[in-house]
């Protein structure tokens, strides 16, 4: 366990568990009152929005919006790169040429332009729907990343050993190469729901996101409608928006970290590796030149 | 009593370059067989098509023409036929580091290979036989459950060549199975496939760049140069009466006591 991979997940873990349990505990979000814009305080924990409507609330029900925004991308993605990247790479021959060719479309064609056309086109929105669009724009850098990796995997001689041992394709695709894709797997998905996270707060804040739920992204654009900013309501968009750069700040940890396992190189080039070393100050400073 | 025996054998490989395809004839025209307790010693230099022979014998790769033969019959291409193939010849590969999976340990190595070649072994039995297969290679059977990065290379080695034998092969190809190794532990190494081929009456096929351990390890020695069989014969003969000059200028690269001597007495002082 390194320090960033603790770091990454003390921060992250208490978001996923507020998303999941929150929304059983706290009161309806949607819930008009006609006390009106009202700062934190007894009864409302993290104050009310312009209607009435508990912050806290809705930063529950928000939480959970995002979470599974992210949850279902990062599934997507992990299929859709799995199946094209790697299953494509393995087969070879006239299937790898197509799912490459593919992949190689889906990359060229830009993403967020797409997703607004399509929210745009789209008048009534669900999460799922947002995010199946988010998934199916975003997939191919990953798809490609595997792609590299399973063709390098696949000439590996360990892989011609378990041809030559008489292994069936399925079992040295399941057995042999995929473990060893497990840690680029982790952090491709990783790197997914963040980007899925971040995208559809972005959407929302256009105005472009599902309609009737609740994310970090519609709460900043409600904050954003009801003047917010210019009445100093700092409780009803300060909280969506830290979360959403904690939980994105925690996953990239936690996706450096796994990058620090695949690549060990980089294990060895962080500070605190150095420190390990007992070198002083003076050798630190030139280590460092060295590198740069 | 297994005999393997290649004719005519061709592999060509398409090199694109730019927009024009030229073709590389890597083997060409390869004949030569292989026989239970015999060792022969494939030499040539870099690029000389070894490594692509032992490639098409282990069915890595299909060849562009001629035929390999598994004792008079041709080498089926899929199913029960290529399974019994599979577990007649048995290959060790060059790189110790690269032919042992990271993530798996020394037993799946060779528990693998078993199950697949003998599938009504018991777990018991299975579990006796990789002992069984370790202390064949004079590997201690405590290390079955250790990691490939556990191990040093020689020890690697001897896990590759145990993982070999685990099918109960009749035909070994050994494709450099010494030069990644320090040169200090090549001889235990190259010491124990020659007693491992005479106690299972192997045919083993050497392939090396070394005419030293060739001459010492084997019966027959081929030399190839570019793709070709330039020169066939007893160890011995193609040493000390090389008939072709790459031949010649191999034997000469390499170090001969016996010659060096028989010169140095001749000159006085
Ligand atoms: N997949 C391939 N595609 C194209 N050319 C290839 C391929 N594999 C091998 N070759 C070429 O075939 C020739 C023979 O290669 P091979 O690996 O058999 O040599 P080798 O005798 O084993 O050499 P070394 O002693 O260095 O291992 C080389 O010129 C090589 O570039
Ligand atoms: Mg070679």
């Amino acid at each position: 366990m390194t320090g960033k991979l603790t770091a990454g997940l003390a921060i992250a873990v208490p978001i996923v568990l507020f998303g999941l349990l929150g929304p059983l505990l706290v009161q309806d979000p949607s819930r008009v009152d006609d006390i009106g814009l009202s700062a934190p305080g007894a009864g409302h924990l993290l104050g009310t929005t312009q209607t009435g409507q508990d912050v806290f609330a809705q930063l529950a029900y928000s939480t959970r919006g995002s979470l599974i925004v992210g949850a279902v991308v990062g599934v997507l993605t992990l299929l859709l790169s799995g199946f094209f990247g790697i299953v494509g790479a393995y087969a070879g021959g006239w299937l790898d040429e197509t799912f490459s060719l593919v992949i190689n479309v889906m990359l060229v064609i830009p993403g967020l332009p797409v997703v607004i056309v399509i929210s745009a086109y789209m008048p009534d929105r669900s999460l799922l729907l947002v995010s199946v669009v988010l998934a199916i724009t975003s997939w191919a850098g990953s798809a490609r990343v595997l792609r590299g990796s399973t063709l390098s995997l696949r000439s590996r001689d360990y892989v011609l050993a378990s041809r030559v041992a008489g292994e069936k394709r399925w079992r040295i695709l399941l057995v042999e190469i995929l473990p060893n894709l497990v840690p680029l797997l982790a952090s491709q998905v990783v790197f997914a729901v963040i980007f899925a996270i971040l995208g559809e707060a972005g959407l929302s804040y256009l105005g472009l996101g599902a309609s009737g739920t609740f994310t970090w992204g519609t709460m900043l654009y409600y904050a954003q409608n009801g003047l917010a900013l210019r009445l100093g309501a700092w409780w009803w968009f300060v909280p969506p928006g830290l979360l959403l750069a904690l939980f994105g700040a925690a996953l990239a940890l936690i996706n450096f970290s796994i990058d620090e396992i695949i690549n060990p190189r980089l294990r060895s080039q962080t500070r605190a590796a150095r420190r390990g070393w007992r070198m002083s100050r003076e050798q630190l400073r030139k280590a460092k030149e060295a590198t740069l | 009593m297994t005999r393997l025996e290649v004719r005519g054998l061709v592999k060509e490989y398409r090199l694109r370059d730019g927009f024009r395809s030229t073709r590389l004839r890597a083997v060409d025209d390869v004949g030569f067989s292989l026989d239970h307790g015999r060792t022969v010693a494939l030499v040539g230099q870099s690029g000389s098509g070894k490594s692509t022979i032992a490639r098409l014998l282990l069915q890595l790769e299909r060849p562009t023409a001629g035929e390999i033969l598994l004792d008079g019959r041709p080498v089926a291409r899929r199913g029960a036929g290529l399974t019994r193939y599979r577990r007649l010849v048995q290959m060790v590969f060059q790189d110790p580091f690269a032919s042992l999976n990271p993530h798996h340990d020394v037993a799946h190595h060779l528990a693998r290979p078993l199950r697949l070649h003998h599938p009504d072994l018991s777990r018991a039995d299975i579990d006796a036989r990789i002992r069984h297969l370790l202390e064949r290679v004079q590997l201690d059977p405590g290390l079955a459950g250790r990691r490939p990065h556990e191990l040093s290379g020689g020890q690697r080695q001897r896990v590759a060549i145990a993982r070999a034998l685990a099918p109960s092969p009749g035909i070994l190809i050994a494709d450099e199975p010494v030069s990644m190794l320090d040169v200090s532990i090549r001889l235990g190494v190259l010491n124990l496939l020659a007693d491992l081929q005479r106690e299972e009456d192997l045919g083993v096929l050497y392939i090396t760049h070394d005419l030293a351990t060739a001459r010492h390890f084997s019966d027959d020695i081929l030399v190839m140069y570019r793709g070709r069989i330039v020169e066939h014969g007893p160890a011995d003969e193609v040493i000390l009466n090389p008939k072709h000059e790459y031949t010649r200028l191999l034997a000469d690269a390499t170090p001969n006591p016996e010659r060096r001597f028989g010169e140095e007495s001749r000159t006085p002082g």
